[in-house]
């Protein structure tokens, strides 16, 4: 096995906890910290992708990396802030009982 | 027999022949508005249909003057006016009328005397609250009569031939509340059914053999030479050629209307109409129609003969007229009512036309058609008098000593019954007779038609005197204030009591006008005509039977007037006879015996079958017919509905599972994302290692 | 592959878990502080020193505060009645499993494809920070000031929407 493989797999690994963690939680938060992790998984694969691929000099995957961090930033703000206003709403973070959309 | 004779085919037809059919059209319209007239306007009404045939008898002579101007010049005249009414494909049928001596004669003799007898009927009905409808019928009568007399056509006759039947119907059932009447008519219109059956299935045969009705067609009509021969080419059943089985069913036909034995029962009950009716219908016209028919149809029933020889069917013709013309003047000896005497008289009297056609040709028969129904009608007229002015009595024990009270009609119907005795040398009645008993006389197969009508003609004798002494003479036994009738009825009388004397001179041996002009060549007056061998042993045969018949009656009825409840002299000695011919020698019985229960067993049976059988089988398809109604509901309710409700659950299960996946929880939706994207990619690998 | 590389990511993945499974959520928060450590590690592992500066600035200094800071105000300290997984939380398992089982499936059966067998030492890019200015402004301008457009939009929507209500449902 060589290096890309392993680093492949180890990204692969994070973002199926990630998901996991996302998926199978009660609180909003853990969700948001999934998905954090899985952001993470995702940028892990790239630069994987940028250092054993070709034309590592055109710098393509790290840039990518680089704004994805940025992004997830952003995300992770407003997501948060919206997990704090529903907290307020609700009193709660339990996503078992946000069920508004039933039906 | 008679020298076949030929007419000349004319080219063209004259104008009265072209407008001939207006003869029998005018009435039968006038009958149609008549239809239309209310009950109140009874003037209208026999004005309407006295003058519609007033205006065929102006038609009539009209055209009997062309017939005799030909006929004077020299050449025998029949024209024809041939159509085509249905067209089928190839073969198709014709209608037409023709105009010769022997349509011309009839025409005239049946709208004269129709129009006398509706003249006397305007007196006769004048109490009666249905007038307008009697005349509706008779205008309806008198045109169906006259299309019979014109035809060309066998179907047109046909067609004539039923109406006549129709109209006879309801005229002899015009008193339809008595139930005697009703019951009289029906059994006129059934008795002649069954001869109109056989008339039928000769004109259908006589079609199919030779392909045309039409009895003279320039060569190709079914009277015609080629016709003929190729009929009597034809062999059918029994020794008959076709000729003479279609002429002997066609008989069959003539036989029913004429009132031949045994179809005869239906004239004398016929008497429940209206005197008139009898007079017209049952005397003069209509039962003279199957005469009619036998002299049109004579070159088919003569078809075959030999020079002086005879054919099967004129044979038949000759035994069943003789045979009736005795048989029915038996049986008027022992009657009662003065218009049932009447009756069997014109059936005897019928009969003995028959027997004139079959064994002395056309003219004999014809004439002495003609001369019947003058002083027949005569005779009717007078009876319908003589019942007006007994206020409707009709039994003659209950009249007499009516010829002080009612001297017109006592004169005229003395006349009359003289005519048809055969008084001789005045009356035509004698003439006309004697042309049959001089034809019997020379009947090759046997004498003995001979004798039968010799006998009749004292019968004949014997049973009028016995009438005339009962109404006329004697004291009378009822009716108290008896009067003479009124001038509209007298008047008629008169008239055809002329004729009956004057039609004489027409047919004696001296100058046989009316033989000449039926067989179209010319008749100089000759009394050599008298020295005929055996001519004149005949005429004093026959005036000494006549003699012999009055001689008889009046020696038992004449002066003795016997009273009403006393029976009768003959009936005191041979009380079986008498009680036999009273009692119609038990023909209506045979016929209850045996047509009569058989109909009614037949008609149980078919009642029977057609209740439980045929109702059966109805009524077990109506049963399947609900089963099927069952299942069909059965299968509607259970299968259809229950295969569409249960489809409704599932698909309302189906639908409730699927809301589950909506929880509205995030984790749900994404989990199920993941799920997706899982099989996503699972798909495109394989498909991509593919 | 060496040991290194087992070791940091033994540390991610061992991370990564205790952020997923752990029942107290500051737990958790902490331990995904040291997964983004992991990760940044493993950024600098493979010569990429500028993303795993970044992710230590921004993941472990930023998110992972925020994420501490929310978990506080919204007292997910308190340990919570009953499980801490949601309902029906093996479909999750089965779901992430088979995301694994995929992705490394999909891993595994392309090694064969992969341009170099093993990616040689010798390819060790030298990448300058000055590289990745130059590249920030000149090549991927376009998507910086996207960026940075994206970033004042989060930052003004998140004040927005934690903000307290003046009225309506408090």
């Amino acid at each position: 096995m060589n290096p890309l493989t392993g680093y492949l797999l180890v990204a692969a690994l994070l973002f199926a906890i990630g998901l996991a963690g996302a998926l199978t939680r009660r609180n909003a938060i853990l969700v948001l910290i999934g998905i954090e992790l899985m952001l993470n998984a995702a940028n892990l694969n790239l630069i994987a992708f940028w250092r054993y691929g070709p034309h590592p000099e055109a710098l393509t995957g790290m840039m990518f990396a680089i704004f994805s961090i940025a992004v997830a930033a952003a995300e992770a703000a407003v997501g948060l802030g919206l997990v704090i206003s529903i907290h307020r709403h609700a009193h709660t973070t339990d996503l078992d009982q946000m069920n508004r959309m039933k039906g | 027999m008679q020298e076949t004779i030929s007419f000349i085919p004319q080219l063209a037809a004259s104008a009265i022949a072209r407008e001939l059919w207006l003869i029998p059209a005018v009435p039968i319209v006038a009958s149609g508005v008549i239809a239309l007239l209310k009950q109140p306007k009874r003037k209208t009404a026999s004005t309407l249909a006295i003058g519609s045939l007033a205006f065929s008898l102006l038609l009539a002579l009209i055209a009997f003057a062309h017939v005799l101007s030909g006929w004077t010049n020299g050449h025998a005249v029949r024209e024809t006016v041939n159509f085509t009414w249905i067209q089928v494909g190839s073969s198709h049928v014709d209608l037409g009328w023709v105009l010769d001596p022997l349509s011309a004669v009839m025409l005239v003799m049946v709208t004269f005397v129709g129009l006398l007898i509706f003249i006397y009927s305007t007196g006769y009905m004048a109490h009666d609250e249905n007038y307008t409808r009697f005349f509706c019928f008779l205008s309806l009568f008198a045109g169906a009569m006259l299309g019979v007399v014109i035809a060309n056509s066998l179907l047109l006759l046909f067609m004539g031939w039923e109406l006549v039947g129709l109209t006879s119907y309801l005229l002899i059932g015009f008193w339809y509340f008595k139930p005697a009447a009703a019951a009289a008519a029906k059994k006129a219109f059934l008795t002649t059914r069954v001869g109109d059956v056989f008339f039928l299935l000769g004109i259908v045969w006589l079609f199919s053999q030779t392909g045309t009705l039409l009895f003279y067609n320039s060569g190709a009509g079914s009277m015609e030479p080629t016709a003929l021969t190729g009929l009597l080419a034809q062999p059918a059943a029994w020794g008959l050629t076709a000729a003479g089985a279609i002429g002997l069913l066609i008989f069959a036909g003539a036989a029913g209307k004429s009132g031949q034995f045994p179809l005869h029962v239906w004239l004398p009950d016929a008497m429940e109409g209206p005197t008139p009716v009898s007079a017209l219908i049952h005397a003069a016209t209509m039962v003279a129609a199957g005469v009619y028919l036998i002299a049109r149809v004579y070159p088919l029933m003569q078809a075959g003969a030999l020079a002086g020889g005879t054919t099967t069917a004129l044979t038949v013709v000759t035994w069943v007229g003789a045979f009736t013309a005795v048989f029915a003047a038996l049986i008027a000896v022992a009657q009662n009512d003065i218009k049932r005497i009447l009756a069997y008289s014109t059936v005897s009297q019928l009969g003995y036309m028959m027997a004139g056609l079959g064994m002395g040709g056309v003219a004999v028969g014809m004439f002495h058609l003609i001369t019947h129904a003058f002083f027949k009608a005569l005779l009717f007229m007078g009876a319908g008098s003589v019942i007006h002015g007994c206020h409707e009595e009709q039994d003659v024990r209950k009249m007499g000593g009516l010829k002080s009270d009612m001297p017109v009609t006592f004169l005229t119907y003395a006349i009359g019954m003289l005519a048809l005795c055969g008084f001789p040398l005045l009356f035509s009645g004698f003439w006309s007779k004697d042309g049959i008993l001089e034809a019997a006389q020379h009947f090759s197969l046997s004498k003995v038609p001979f004798y039968m009508l010799v006998f009749g003609a004292l019968l004949t004798a014997f049973y009028m005197t016995r009438q005339m002494s009962y109404v006329f003479f004697g004291v009378n036994r009822g009716a108290k204030n008896a009067h003479e009738s009124p001038r509209s009825m007298t008047m008629p009388l008169a008239i055809l009591a002329f004729f009956a004397i004057a039609l004489g001179v027409i047919g004696t041996p001296a100058w046989p006008w009316f033989r000449g002009f039926l067989d179209g060549h010319a008749v100089p007056f000759d009394l050599a005509g008298f020295r005929e061998p055996g001519l004149l042993a005949l005429m004093l045969t026959s005036s000494v039977v006549v003699f012999l018949g009055l001689g008889i009656g009046w020696a038992l009825y004449g002066s003795k007037s016997p009273a009403a409840a006393e029976p009768d002299v003959l009936e005191r000695a041979v009380p079986p006879i008498w009680v036999a011919l009273r009692d119609r020698l038990y023909v209506d019985e045979f016929y209850g015996v045996t047509v009569i229960a058989f109909y009614g067993w037949w008609a149980r049976v078919a009642d029977w079958l057609d209740r439980r059988v045929w109702g059966g089988i109805v009524s077990l398809v109506a049963f399947i017919f609900g089963l099927w109604a069952k299942l069909n509901r059965f299968l509607d309710s259970n299968v259809v509905d229950g295969t569409f409700d249960k489809g409704c659950e599932e698909l309302s299960t189906g639908g409730g599972l699927l809301a589950r996946i909506q929880s509205g929880r995030v984790q749900t939706y994404l989990r199920l994302l993941a799920l997706a994207v899982i099989a996503l990619a699972v798909i495109l690998f394989w498909s991509s290692r593919a | 592959m060496s040991l290194v590389f087992y070791l940091l990511a033994g540390l991610s993945v061992a991370g990564a878990l205790a952020a997923v499974l752990l029942k107290n959520t500051v737990h958790c928060a902490l331990a995904l502080t040291v997964a983004f450590a992991g990760v940044a590690l493993l950024f600098l592992e493979l010569d990429a020193q500028f993303a795993g500066f970044a992710q230590i600035l921004i993941y472990i200094g930023a998110v992972a505060i925020l994420v501490v800071f929310a978990i506080l105000l919204t007292r997910g300290s308190e340990t919570p009645k009953d499980t801490v997984y949601g309902h029906n939380p093996l479909i999750g398992l089965i779901a992430a499993a088979g995301i694994f089982a995929v992705l490394g499936w999909a891993v595994l059966h392309s090694a064969a494809a992969l341009p170099h067998a093993a990616a040689s030492p010798a390819a060790v890019p030298t990448v300058t920070v000055m590289d990745i200015g130059n590249a920030l402004m000149g090549r991927y301008v376009l998507p910086l000031e996207i960026v940075a457009l994206l970033l004042t939009a989060a930052l003004i929507g998140a004040v927005i929407v934690a903000m307290h209500e003046k009225e309506g449902a408090r």
